[in-house]
């Protein structure tokens, strides 16, 4: 099936943040889709204020059930979260778990004036009251695949389809 | 008992009970994982909710205060609860038996033990007897393993010098009597380590050492020869009750660090310690102090080292 | 009681006798010939050979009634085929009183199966200082003296009580043992002790104080009996002394002729013994001496410890294996790797303990006392806990697939156990 071009979609993020970056502006970006995503907006926006990129492996809920992950990358936040208008981005929105987990280790860091979330793709299917306020785009994915985020060697993004059993 | 006691039937880290039969996946996951939890005693909120709800007991036969209280430290950042039961004071005198001790702790709904007891062996022991949702971590059994030193020193080695492939550590002292220095030795040959040299008196050296795949040096200075690290041990007391040792002051004279015998070592060499030091028997003070020594950020990395092997291991 | 074996494959170690036929038993003693028999036992495809002679098994009575007793543990000896056993003195209190010693032998008689062999205390409760009143004892019917475990570390009091022995013929059973290299050790002072970071007990424990029996023995010409070895080094030290002719005679527990320190695995403790497991090297150099002589006798050095005992860390947990039931099948195993015959074999617990200890039984001569065991060399059976008789189900070949299975045993012309 025909997936949106990501890189069409970081120019029309880029568009839409445009007009909201204002000096309490900060970035946080989700590894690892999220991660280059927010390495791409926040260049392109120039913002000023570091970027931020987080895991949130110790804030899954599935800890019981699946044990810690291999290779948790280290969270960095090299500003004061406090008082920040925080734009939280990451690839795909799915369940909403992810960004629930973020935003709960988000607050382990201080208190944000407000958090928006960013993503470059929404594919429904959300199992907690969580919405983005920008979308790249909506995309329907079908059962049984995976909608994820590729950077390649020459840094290019692009969305695509996996089964889901690949890890 | 032919199965790794350590691992489930997956293969995972069920417990952690010696750093020797590690594979060495799980070892730097271990590092990898202590590196991500290193950022979270720079936050405001220094804790993170992995083990909320569970219950960590610390049961020290042996008394310590600065490993217990660093177990305490790491469990208490990832939230969970934590129980510290002197056992020297309470049930043993009694006569209640190692595993009834276990049984009883185990009915109040442990998660994790946290074992340290002066027989070796203890924790495989306790083990083999716990519930399957149950893990131990050996915080020290005897002279056979301290695997969270021994990561820990690991850990410290990586964030200096990054690649074990190259390195030549010497390990000073009294490695007859050291779980420290077995548990850094297993690791340091998992991790590659081309040259892991022993350095200690014939007294002080335990019958077949080199099958660990060390070299033995009785002269320091000719041990430390462009080394890359340094890990000076403790020399108890009692070793000079013992008829190992004549007398502290000799000691020194030998094997004690100063910066004269440093100077021999490779010039970026580091210089590490479990601790408690005795200054002035195995380890000058100007050493000790120095910009070789990298003590007191073992002890930081010590803490984000059990933050891993306990999140790691409740996980499974 | 007229007893009639037929159809048997008869094995007299002591004649070298391997060959079909039958065994007649009259009135407790063999028999040349038969006549019309009380009972007849029908022998296809089973041994038929001398009853074992167990050279160290531990009754645990007096005193140690909790991990063991006297029925369950003769029980545990003649389903192992063992018709005759000697028992070491450390009870609890010592074998070192006349009345204590009577009462065993009557115990032991009174349950009518094994005949057991008191070895008395060397010195007074084991201590080391003085010596027991050894007649008194040799009347009580103690065949030998002995520390058993403990040590004699005055070598003043060995020597006088070795001089003593001598006097009047008493053999002495030592353990070599020097006590202070040995003092906290649990195992074998190599490689895998500092693996596991055990207090060891080096091999020069053993023939440092082997050396100083053996000078003794010169000194004094008494008769001694050097208790479970352990090293090579030792081996060859009994070499030597017996090339000397020196009156001395030796015996390994059966599990140093199979295991070695490598088998305490993750701190096994049912492999917590003593002496401890050696090395490769020792193991297999006691192997060899058994099939060559050197090595007199293998003994199973039974000793039943309760679970508490061994559910403790290694170097807490108490020593010893229990293993009356097992000393046929893991002699057979030792045999069978050493490519001996089965008489060669059966002679280690058999004809050669019996020339140890004195006695008439272990041989199939005419007039010899009818001590006898039947069983099926080839038999295989898996070593469980549960089909243990014995109250110690403490021995480190749990799980282990053995042959040799005892079909019934016989002691004074009478048939003690049969499966």
């Amino acid at each position: 099936m025909n997936l949106p071009d990501a890189e069409r979609l970081c120019e029309q993020l880029v568009g839409e943040l445009r007009p909201r970056i204002g000096p309490k502006s900060a970035m946080v970006g989700l590894y690892t889709g999220g991660a280059w995503l927010a390495e791409r907006l926040h260049q392109m926006l120039g913002m000023k204020s570091p970027l931020g990129l987080m895991d949130i492996a110790f804030y899954r809920d599935d800890y019981a059930a699946r044990g810690l992950k291999h290779d948790p990358k280290r969270t960095k936040i090299p500003f004061d979260v406090n008082g920040c208008e925080l734009l939280l981005v990451d690839d795909v929105l799915y369940s909403g778990r992810t960004v629930r987990a973020a935003m709960n280790e988000l607050f382990d860091y201080g208190r944000p004036a407000s958090i928006s979330l960013v993503v470059l793709a929404d594919r429904g299917g959300r199992q907690l009251p969580i919405c983005a306020q920008h979308v790249g785009a909506r995309v329907e994915v079908p059962d049984g695949m995976r909608l994820t985020l590729k950077r390649g060697d020459n840094g290019r993004l692009a969305l695509a389809l996996e089964s889901e059993r690949a890890t | 008992m032919q199965r790794n006691p350590q691992l489930n039937e997956k293969g995972e880290l069920q417990h952690l009970l010696s750093t020797e039969g590690l594979p060495r996946d799980i070892l730097l996951q271990i590092l990898d994982t202590a590196e991500s939890f290193a950022g979270v005693t720079e936050r405001e909120v220094k804790k993170v909710p992995l083990l909320r709800g569970k219950s960590v007991f610390n049961l020290f036969f042996e008394p310590s205060t600065r490993t217990r209280t660093t177990f305490e430290i790491a469990a208490k950042r990832l939230s969970a609860d934590v129980i510290n039961l002197n056992i020297t004071v309470s049930s043993a005198t009694k006569g209640e038996s190692l595993l009834d001790t276990v049984a009883n702790l185990s009915a109040m709904h442990a998660d994790i033990f946290i074992v340290r007891h002066e027989s070796s062996g203890a924790p495989f022991l306790i083990a083999r007897h716990v519930k399957p949702h149950e893990h131990v971590i050996n915080a020290g059994d005897g002279r056979h393993a301290h695997p969270t030193q021994g990561l820990l020193d690991l850990f410290t080695i990586r964030h200096y010098k990054k690649d074990f492939s190259r390195l030549t550590v010497a390990i000073v002292g009294d490695i007859l009597h050291s779980r420290v220095a077995r548990s850094l030795i297993h690791g340091l040959t998992t991790l590659g380590a081309p040259e892991v040299r022993v350095i200690g008196p014939q007294t002080l050296l335990p019958a077949g050492v080199e099958a660990l795949g060390v070299r033995v040096f009785h002269d320091m200075r000719e041990g430390l020869a462009d080394c890359d690290v340094v890990v000076m041990l403790r020399l108890q007391n009692e070793r000079m009750r013992g008829a190992l040792l004549p007398s502290a002051q000799e000691y020194f004279k030998h094997y004690g660090l100063t910066a004269d015998k440093l100077a021999l070592a490779k010039r970026d060499a580091i210089v590490m310690h479990p601790g408690p030091m005795n200054r002035g028997v195995e380890i000058d003070s100007t050493v000790a102090d120095g910009p070789h020594s990298v003590i007191l950020p073992q002890v930081t990395f010590g803490i984000a080292v059990r933050m891993a092997v306990m999140s790691i291991v409740a996980g499974n | 009681m007229r007893l009639h074996i037929k159809n048997a494959r008869v094995v007299d170690p002591a004649s070298g006798r391997d060959g079909s036929g039958d065994v007649f038993a009259v009135d407790g003693k063999i028999s040349p010939e038969g006549g019309k028999a009380d009972r007849v036992i029908d022998a296809k495809g089973l041994v038929v050979a001398p009853g074992l002679i167990d050279l160290s098994a531990r009754l645990r009575e007096p005193g140690h009634e909790y991990k063991a007793t006297l029925e369950s543990e003769m029980d545990a000896a003649v389903a192992g085929g063992v018709t005759s056993l000697a028992c070491p003195p450390d009870t609890d209190p010592p074998l070192d009183e006349p009345g204590l010693v009577d009462m065993l032998r009557r115990r032991a008689k009174a349950l009518s199966r094994a005949r057991v062999y008191p070895i008395g205390a060397l010195t007074v409760k084991l201590a080391g200082e003085s010596l027991t009143e050894m007649g008194q004892l040799s009347d009580a019917g103690c065949i030998a003296f002995s520390q058993a475990n403990a040590p004699l570390a005055d070598t003043q009091v060995l020597w006088r009580a070795l001089q003593y022995a001598a006097t009047f013929g008493y053999p002495v059973w030592l353990r070599a043992e020097d006590a202070g290299l040995a003092k906290g050790g649990v195992a074998h002072d190599g490689e895998i002790a500092t693996r596991l970071g055990l207090p060891g007990i080096p091999p020069f424990a053993e023939t440092i104080a082997l050396a100083t029996i053996l000078e003794l023995v010169r000194a004094t010409r008494a008769r001694v009996h050097i208790c479970r070895l352990s090293t090579a080094g030792a081996v060859e030290l009994m070499r030597r002394a017996k090339e000397e002719r020196l009156p001395v005679t030796c015996d390994v527990a059966v599990h140093h002729a199979h295991l070695c320190e490598l088998d305490l695995g993750y701190f096994d403790p049912h492999c917590r013994l003593e002496p401890p497991l050696r090395s490769q090297r020792d193991r297999d150099a006691l192997a060899r001496a058994l099939a060559d002589g050197v090595v007199d006798c293998l003994c199973s050095d039974h000793t039943p410890v309760d679970e508490d005992g061994k559910h403790l860390p290694f170097a807490q947990a108490e020593p010893g294996a229990t293993g009356l039931e097992l000393l046929l099948p893991l002699t057979l195993k030792w045999g069978r790797g050493q490519k001996l015959s089965l008489a060669a074999t059966l002679a280690r617990i058999t004809s050669e303990p019996a020339r140890v200890l004195g006695i008439a039984s272990g041989r199939l001569a005419a007039g010899a006392p009818a001590d006898l065991v039947i069983f099926d060399p080839d038999a295989p059976f898996t070593v469980a806990a549960a089909k243990l008789r014995s109250q110690g189900k403490n021995t480190p070949f749990l799980g282990y697939e053995l042959a040799g299975r005892v079909r019934c045993t016989i002691v004074d012309g009478k048939v003690v156990y049969e499966s």
